[in-house]
């Protein structure tokens, strides 16, 4: 999320698309509600279904899962083409005035660069013209053909809303009444708040649809600003700790990323990561990117990390892949390449895509660890369940370690939410039994480990014997210690530059991430929490509830990367004078001197707006990217394509027809199902009574909602012959689940193309453990493709049929 | 609320012993629903299960999201989901709590023949003393809500009791305080009342000219209120009574009961053995009230 | 703040039970009513600060538990509901927030560990050290006969794809670093957390 939930009250216009915020999140959902009553807000929710969230919006419009840019693209181009944009903003905030280089472009489907045999681009013409010095070439007038937004005109002009329509199935008049509505929210004053999730991510498009709505968002000025922003709105409730801390194949902890082969140095490293200004005077702010590194290799390597070894750069994995995500880690599993999985409180037998290729693959494994409060599907795949499980024990060698663990209410730590707040916890109880924490659990194979490379000698084992390790109890680190060792310490007495007082002593842990060196005397575990735990004590732990002008700031409760800030990007909420957009709402304003405000500025505090530094200090250009240069897999600007299984053609480019850049391993492919066979669209999606495959575990929830259904639209439960409550038989060509029919007015079948469509909603909870009754798991039917820059599993839009039957056969 | 240190009974069921009324100054609370605001998220429904200690049997899916399906002597509150097609076509998923709406003149505390089973407190609250219940099922029919449940394992009845035991001591019911989007409320009944009125006026002003407050006058007004979009159509929320009225029955043994005060503990307990030696304590049917009646017209002849 | 507000609670539950339902005098019927109206159950209980565990709205909630952490007092959890200071959940909680009881007492909450040997029709229970022995024993195998240390251009890659590791996304930030030092010091690569489902 760019800003904080209770923001969420200061919109004038809500959007939930891409997500059911009120099922998923009901807690945060409560600032939608707050909003609607005491702001007069207007609520907006375009998805395939009639949601929970539906219930309470004021406007609800249908669309066929998987065309969501289609949508938003039309969107843009209504914008543009009835002026709703917020003019001022997009001209100084956005790159919207830069001139794209004269190579690029974009025909049938494809940009400039495609290579047919690998399925990727080459991305060297998706640029800036750049000018003599290094800068980006601007027409701030935008009557170069070639700047950006002239560029997007053109690109967005083929999603009219005939064709929006045609390609979403969202009838032409609900579309236009979203587009309206949206609109205005492009006055300086007022804001549209995008809440989204899994609905936009698993897709294999799933980082362009959420790259479109931030496009729709810097068009309307509605970045940085009270009530607005992009608001991805988070799962698990560390699932954001852990993305900053970078447990991902290709990632370190704040978001630098691992090396790969072609880094053989670490000069050659460090050379595609300082990025320097792409305009003048502009903060660049991964320009610091040494100095973070340096400090978390010290932290982790300590001594063993100096300038003459490149601070240990060779001790680091690299890769020769851009990641080793999930779908393939199944796909080497199934080849035999894979011998050991480890599951630290992850069950991807429910979890993962084509629920028959996992089970295979696990089958494979020599050894399978699960640590895990509860009894898992995973942590049992060997054995038979009957038809939701059916296996040959005897025949599978895997052996398997199911290891007890704590859960959130006995130990302390903190969480990072989808606020970006670093919450800190206390321990109530002691864990069951033998259960033990995942830090015990990890140190005792670490400690293990070593013993055995110190005894035997084997493989390089440098890093494993120089890592850092230096707790009070070896065996069972304290949390504490570990937040200490993220925040990281200087090791050189600190200086104000101005006095020459030492403003921090040689040991003591830092305050903030500027204090970072790039020459070995700070050492930070994860420099964008860096101020979590300070001298001053646990930041994480404070309960502040003051809210300044009771706009959703709590800027004293617990503490938020990066540097306690609470709304990114707020710089873009005060104008080119520094005056806020919204002067009702104001974040932080320029006072003549300095930025002030409730929240702390994006911005150098003393940074006057006459100096012109953009508000997007990541970025090298400084500036909001309407053209996203390399950064994406498919190409620089979104483009519609449909999903791997479609009933569907890309009415825009036949050729073209889902995402050229997407990653399929053959295998799979050959498991995709054709329209003639599987004519409907299945998505799958969670109910507002489960969380995941937990819940139905703890009593309650399994009496919430205690057993498997789909959800049929009424007119293809009377096509079919099938009855409310009826037992159907839902089948991919990947595999069938055998559950309930739930026939509903919910879903209607959407008239694409000038052919109706009809959608089978697949709820997720149900598997073979706990005290719901059993199910077969919606993954049974889901298709093994992710998107092309994140691998996501495209679980949303995928191809089924649906017959009556008599229930499971025992 | 905090002055509700002990709750002071106003109503007692089968007896006529007189409260005592030099504390008289107690506030009445009330529980507002806002239909408008319900997300269904069943919230209410879990924190009821988890605060009371209440977990009927895992059930199947039965063709809604409406789970358990009905209210049951462990099921104290429910969602009930209705899918409803306005007139302009547009599909509306209209979600009500259903549980007791604590009625300032309550049915069920009136048809009660057991001393002391049912009582209401000055606050407004209905609540069941099971120590006292003797499992007869008057008050499932006594109720224009259809809500008291009794067990077929204990045969005492049961319902929600607004969490009697968290008001006591200055804290909101647990669905209250769980309920994430603000759907439910609780305060003084004055307050809820006017926090209605400005729902009211703010759904009007969305479109819905016909929303209003349920605080239905038949039963003299409820402790539990509804905020409905659609107030002149109640029956379309899952089948609200449009205008709840206790039965002819109960008014009738409510006229009764008082003439009859000193045989009532004796009558009771001959009620409660008849009923138990002709269908057993566990449901009421018609053969049930059948034998009431008949009671009922041999008490008269007695007394008179 | 909030200890005063406990506090209130507290002070308020001794003076029901002290003031006492019975002495309203309602003869037998009176005793019948003072004894069964429930009793407020979390007077005297220990009350704990901590963040829900399932979704990213991390609502703020409060533990409650038997025992006043005496020595001779095992801490049991029976109650748990949202805490009102939270900014975000002002004291809300969802339907799965609500019954984190059940969660925390699951009948399937795993107790101690448990090994299935290859072609085993069943789980047996094994000692810790057993089970993190024998892990730690077919890791180091494994590394041993599969890590990669340069790759066939002469660079230097030490990266480890044969063993994978999915972290948990409901684990604490402190968890997640030193799983992240762990694993990484060994090299591996097929590395991944809950973000993408």
């Amino acid at each position: 999320m760019t800003n904080t939930w209770q923001d969420i009250k200061n919109a004038n216009v809500v959007i939930v698309m891409g997500g059911n915020a009120a099922e998923a999140h009901p807690c945060g959902f409560k600032w939608v509600i707050e909003a609607k009553i005491e702001n007069g807000a207007k609520l907006v929710v375009v998805d395939p279904r009639f949601t929970r969230t539906a219930s309470v919006a004021d406007l609800y419009a249908p669309i066929r899962p998987g065309t969501d840019i289609a949508f938003l693209s039309g969107l843009i181009r209504y914008l543009l083409e009835k002026d709703k944009i917020q003019h001022d903003y997009v001209r100084a905030f956005t790159n919207a005035g830069l001139i794209a280089k004269e190579e690029f472009g974009f025909q049938d489907g494809l940009f400039t660069g495609y290579n047919e045999e690998t399925h990727s681009y080459d991305k060297s013409s998706w640029d800036y013209e750049l000018d003599d010095q290094g800068f980006a070439k601007v027409d701030d007038t935008w009557q170069h053909p070639r700047c950006v937004i002239n560029l997007l005109r053109k690109h967005v002009d083929r999603y009219t809303p005939e064709m929006v329509s045609r390609i979403t199935g969202t009838p032409q008049d609900k579309f236009l009444q979203v587009c309206e509505l949206l609109a205005t929210t492009s006055e300086p004053d007022k804001a549209l708040t995008s809440l989204f999730a899994l609905g936009w991510t698993q897709h294999s498009i799933g980082a362009q649809n959420i790259r479109t709505m931030a496009m729709v968002q810097l068009l309307l000025g509605n970045i940085g600003v009270a009530g607005g922003g992009m608001n991805a709105l988070r799962g698990h409730s560390n699932i954001q700790g852990l993305t900053d801390i970078g447990l991902l194949s290709n990632q370190m902890p704040g978001y630098m990323t691992l090396p790969s082969d072609k880094e053989a140095t670490f000069n050659d490293y460090m050379k595609t990561r300082q990025f320097t200004p792409l305009r003048p005077g502009q903060i660049s702010y991964w320009q610091n990117y040494r100095k973070f590194f340096v400090s978390f290799q010290k932290s982790i390597y300590g001594k063993a990390a100096s300038a003459e070894n490149n601070w240990a750069y060779d001790w680091l994995p690299k890769l020769d892949l851009p990641m080793y995500d999930i779908i393939r880690a199944f796909e080497m599993m199934n080849k035999g390449e894979i011998n050991g999985y480890i599951c630290q409180g992850f069950n991807p037998l429910q979890a993962f895509p084509d629920r028959g290729k996992i089970r295979r693959g696990l089958r494979k494994l020599k050894f399978l660890v699960t640590m895990d409060p509860l009894d898992t599907e995973t942590s049992r795949f060997w054995e038979d369940f009957g038809p939701q499980n059916p296996s040959d024990a005897a025949a599978i060698q895997t052996e398997v370690f199911q290891l007890p663990t704590n859960c959130f209410a006995e130990e302390n730590g903190s969480l990072v939410n989808s606020a970006r707040w670093l919450q800190w916890h206390w321990k109530a109880a002691e864990p069951p039994g033998q259960a033990r924490s995942d830090i015990w659990i990890m140190a005792g194979i670490f400690r293990r480990l070593k013993e055995l490379y110190q005894k035997e000698g084997g493989a390089f084992s440098d890093a494993l014997m120089n890592l850092s390790w230096n707790y009070a109890d070896p065996a069972s680190p304290d949390p504490e210690e570990l937040a200490k060792e993220m925040n990281g310490r200087t090791l050189a007495d600190i200086t104000d530059p101005t006095t020459g007082a030492a403003t921090l002593k040689a040991g003591q842990l830092l305050d903030s991430f500027a204090q970072l060196k790039d020459d070995g005397t700070t050492v930070s575990g994860c420099w964008i929490f860096t101020g979590c735990f300070t001298e001053k004590g646990n930041q994480m732990a404070r309960r502040e509830t003051t809210d300044p002008r009771d706009q959703g700031i709590a800027p004293g409760w617990a503490w938020a990367w990066p540097a306690n800030r609470r709304i990114l990007y707020n710089r873009a909420s005060a104008d080119l004078a520094g005056k806020a957009w919204n002067p009702k709402k104001p974040i932080i304003e320029w006072n003549g001197e300095r930025w002030v405000g409730i929240d702390v500025p994006d911005m150098p505090p003393t940074a006057a707006p006459s100096a012109g530094v953009g508000p997007f200090i990541m970025n090298a250009e400084g500036l909001g990217r309407l053209f996203a240069r390399a950064t994406m897999a498919e190409g620089p600007f979104p483009e519609h394509y449909e999903p791997l299984e479609s009933p569907a053609e890309n009415v825009l480019h036949p050729k073209v027809r889902s995402n050229p850049a997407a990653r399929v391993f053959a295998d799979d492919r050959e498991s995709f199902g054709a329209a003639s066979d599987f004519p409907y669209v299945a998505t799958t999606y969670r109910l507002t009574e489960h969380f995941h495959y937990w819940t139905k575990h703890a009593l309650i929830n399994a009496i919430l909602q205690p057993e498997e259904f789909v959800e049929i639209g009424e007119e293809l439960a009377k096509e079919k012959g099938i009855a409310q409550a009826d037992w159907v038989k839902v089948s991919s060509k990947r595999g069938d689940v055998v559950c309930k029919a739930y026939v509903t007015k919910r879903i209607k079948p959407l008239m694409v193309d000038g052919k109706p469509t009809h959608v089978i909603g697949c709820p997720i909870h149900w598997g073979f453990t706990g005290q719901a009754r059993k199910g077969y798991g919606a993954n049974t039917l889901t298709p093994s493709v992710g998107d092309a820059n994140t691998q996501t599993p495209e679980f949303k839009a995928f191809l089924v049929n649906v017959a009556k039957s008599n229930g499971p056969e025992v | 609320m905090s002055d509700l240190q002990a709750q002071d009974f106003i109503r007692i069921s089968a007896t006529t012993l007189t409260p005592p009324t030099a504390r008289n100054h107690e506030q009445e609370v009330a529980k507002l629903i806002d239909v408008s605001r319900c997300i269904g998220c069943k919230a209410c429904q879990s924190a009821c299960m988890e605060w009371n200690n209440l977990r009927p049997e895992v059930g199947h899916f039965e063709g809604s999201y409406d789970n358990p399906m009905d209210l049951e002597p462990s099921v104290w509150t429910l969602m009930r989901f209705a899918e409803w097609e306005n007139e302009k076509g547009d599909l509306e998923w209209l979600i009500r709590k259903d549980g007791c709406m604590h009625c300032e003149d309550p049915g069920c505390l009136k048809a009660c023949p057991a001393p002391g089973a049912i009582v209401q407190y000055a606050n407004g609250i209905v609540d069941f003393i099971s120590e006292n219940c003797i499992g007869c099922g008057y008050c499932e029919k006594g109720c224009p809500f259809n809500i008291p449940r009794v067990s077929k394992v204990d045969h005492k009845s049961y319902k929600c009791t607004l969490c009697s035991d968290r008001v006591t001591v200055g804290l909101e019911p647990a669905c209250v305080k769980a309920c994430p989007t603000g759907a439910i409320m609780f305060g003084s009944k004055a307050d809820m009342t006017e926090w209605a009125g400005e729902r009211v006026d703010e759904l009007k002003s969305r479109g819905f000219e016909n929303a209003g407050l349920y605080d239905p006058p038949g039963v003299g007004g409820t402790h539990v209120m509804y905020v409905l979009q659609h107030a002149d159509k109640p029956a379309i929320y899952a089948g609200l009574p449009e205008d709840p009225h206790i039965s002819e029955f109960v008014g009738f043994w409510k006229g009764l009961i008082k003439p009859v005060a000193l045989a009532g503990m004796a009558f009771t307990a001959a009620a409660a053995f008849l009923h138990w030696i002709t269908v057993g304590p566990n449901t009421v049917d018609a053969e049930d009230d059948h034998h009431a009646e008949e009671l009922i017209r041999s008490a008269k002849e007695k007394s008179a | 703040m909030n200890v005063n507000r406990r506090g209130f609670i507290k002070l308020t539950a001794a003076g029901l039970a002290a003031s006492g339902m019975g002495a309203l005098g309602f003869g037998h019927v009176g005793e019948a009513l003072a004894s069964s109206v429930r009793a407020f159950k979390l007077a005297a209980a220990k009350e704990t600060r901590n963040t829900c565990t399932y979704c990213s709205v991390a609502c703020g909630i409060l533990i409650y538990s038997m025992g006043d952490r005496a020595k001779n007092a095992h801490s049991n959890i029976i109650h748990i509901e949202g805490d009102p200071d939270h900014p975000v959940n002002r004291g809300t909680l969802c339907p799965k927030g609500s019954a984190l009881l059940d969660i925390v007492h699951a009948p399937t909450r795993l107790t101690a560990p448990r090994y299935r040997a290859a072609g085993a029709g069943e789980f047996k229970e094994v000692s810790w050290d057993f089970a993190l022995d024998r892990i730690a024993r077919l890791m180091k195998d494994d590394r041993d006969k599969n890590f990669i240390a340069k790759n066939k251009e002469g660079v230097t890659v030490n990266r480890w794809t044969s063993v994978g590791m999915l972290a948990a996304s409901a684990s604490s930030s402190e968890t997640a670093f030193l799983t992240w030092k762990v694993a990484r010091s060994l090299g591996m690569v097929v590395f991944d957390n809950q973000a993408r489902v």
